[in-house]
């Protein structure tokens, strides 16, 4: 029963757009229903990426420790967006801090259950590289956007 | 252009007092200019003047106050270089140059019956108020209106106290994210393009107005064409160093057009092949 929910919000979330029912259930099989309190981390930069996340509701800042500056956001992200890409790629671990910024209703994934799926299928494998890479696209062209400064006085 | 009557040559600056200046923000100060012969002329959202700090230069800047109070003429002014920190310095009183406004402005008319998504980063929102006065005033004669706002820091918002009183209405939508924050900033952090995937609008009945630095246009461009926008439902301010602001000198051509004369603000389609967005 809970599987089969699980499955259909998989089905519906935006990083599973289009991903086939069989692979589907191999995902879901990973996954579970998390929920975190605003102010409290996901995970934290160096841990090993064991569990990434699906956000349903609620948004989440990613964070860098700067010595003597405290945190700094660079990026925060909400309903339909992926939190953690490390963990399909060695040595699966976090390279920054996730905060709960409001209550977070996610989905949790299990990496090392999904990995071990994706070593098996590499059709699924394939499925998860070609979603995670597109993220890590998107999430590369905007920290070129940011890098460049585009709002200093040489914009 | 205002000076069409015969009587003011638009090559001359006309005189005009500073009435008001308050800071904006770091190194942006918003000026409030009175002309000594200003007769209300007007001017349309998206046009400029060309302002003189007299013994020092003329820049064009946009005019970013209430199209309603065409005797008001508001510039928010970010100093980078001579020009621009000479008129910041300014003060009640003292006297610029002043002649315009100049340009082609936002599709104003072309906006009736459609929503309007405008995505403005940095100064680039200068340009967007008088269109964002303009379609609160007549708010019903519009779509959805919706306002993605990309700056650097959240010390860095333009307009904030507006932003933040026109965010408690309920008939616009208004999202803003900046490039970094420190831990006290709970909004958006990251770039202006991440918000337009997450924004809700119907593209086939949407028209995108876009103004800030070039590049970032260029990133918003291409994020508005993935999300379904066609090239003729795009529009852009080009800034382009500027001399005559009446097409004569050639200073502010981009390709086959000139900026001060045929723009500021451009279709997406004319300008397609300069922007080279396909590159990116
Ligand atoms: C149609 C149009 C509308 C404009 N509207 C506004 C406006 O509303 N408010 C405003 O502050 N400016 C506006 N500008 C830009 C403004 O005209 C320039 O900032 C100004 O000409 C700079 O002159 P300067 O002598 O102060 O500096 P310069 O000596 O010309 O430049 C000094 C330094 O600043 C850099 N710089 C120049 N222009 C810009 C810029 N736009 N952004 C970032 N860096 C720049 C230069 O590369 C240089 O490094 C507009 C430009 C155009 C073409
Ligand atoms: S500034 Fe002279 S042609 Fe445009």
């Amino acid at each position: 029963m809970e599987i089969e929910g699980l499955e259909r919000i998989l089905r519906e979330h935006s990083f599973f757009a289009g991903l086939g029912d069989a692979f589907l259930a191999l995902v879901s099989g990973c996954a579970r229903n998390v929920r975190f309190e605003a102010g409290h981390y996901l995970f934290h930069e160096g841990e090993p990426a064991n569990e990434f996340y699906l956000l349903r509701h609620g948004r989440v800042a990613l964070e860098l420790h700067a010595p003597g500056r405290g945190p700094i956001t660079f990026q925060t992200l909400g309903e339909g967006e992926i939190v953690g890409v490390s963990w399909l790629i060695p040595p699966y671990r976090w390279a920054y801090d996730a905060r709960a910024l409001t209550l977070v209703r996610a989905i949790g994934v299990d990496a090392a259950c999904l990995r071990q799926k994706c070593e098996a299928d590499h059709d699924l494998g394939y499925e998860m590289m070609k979603r995670v890479t597109s993220v890590l696209i998107q999430r590369l062209q905007t920290t070129r956007l940011q890098i460049l400064d585009v709002y200093g006085t040489h914009g | 252009m205002a000076d069409t009557d015969g009587t003011t040559d638009p090559m001359v600056p006309r005189l005009a007092r500073i009435a008001r200046r308050r800071r904006d923000g770091p190194q942006v100060w918003t000026l409030e200019i009175e002309a000594e012969d200003s007769a209300g002329a007007g001017f349309a959202p998206g046009q400029f003047n060309m302002l003189t700090a007299f013994g020092v230069g003329e820049v064009p800047i946009s005019l970013s106050g209430d199209p309603a109070e065409p005797d008001r003429l508001v510039h928010t002014i970010r100093a980078v270089g001579p020009v621009s920190t000479a008129l910041t310095r300014l003060g009640p009183g003292e006297t610029v140059g002043l002649r315009g406004p100049f340009g082609v402005g936002w599709p104003m008319a072309e906006l009736a019956g459609h929503d309007v998504l405008i995505v403005a980063g940095g100064l680039g929102l200068a340009p967007l108020r008088p269109v964002l006065y303009r379609l609160l005033a007549e708010r019903a004669r519009y779509g959805k209106v919706v306002l993605l706002y990309g700056t650097r820091s959240p010390q860095e918002i333009l307009f904030r106290r507006q932003i933040e009183s026109w965010r408690r209405r309920l008939d616009i939508d208004i999202e803003v994210t900046v490039d970094h924050a420190l831990g006290d900033w709970h909004g958006h952090v990251g770039v202006v393009t991440t918000l337009i995937p997450r924004a809700s609008f119907d593209p086939a009945h949407t028209i995108a107005l876009v103004c800030g630095p070039e590049v970032m246009m260029r990133f918003a461009i291409a994020a508005l064409r993935d999300a379904g926008l066609p090239d003729t439902a795009l529009f852009l301010s080009m800034e382009r160093n500027m001399k005559c602001a009446v097409g004569l000198c050639g200073h502010c051509q981009i390709g086959p057009v000139f900026a001060c004369r045929d723009g500021p603000v451009f279709r997406f389609d004319r300008l397609r092949n300069v922007l080279a967005v396909k590159e990116i």
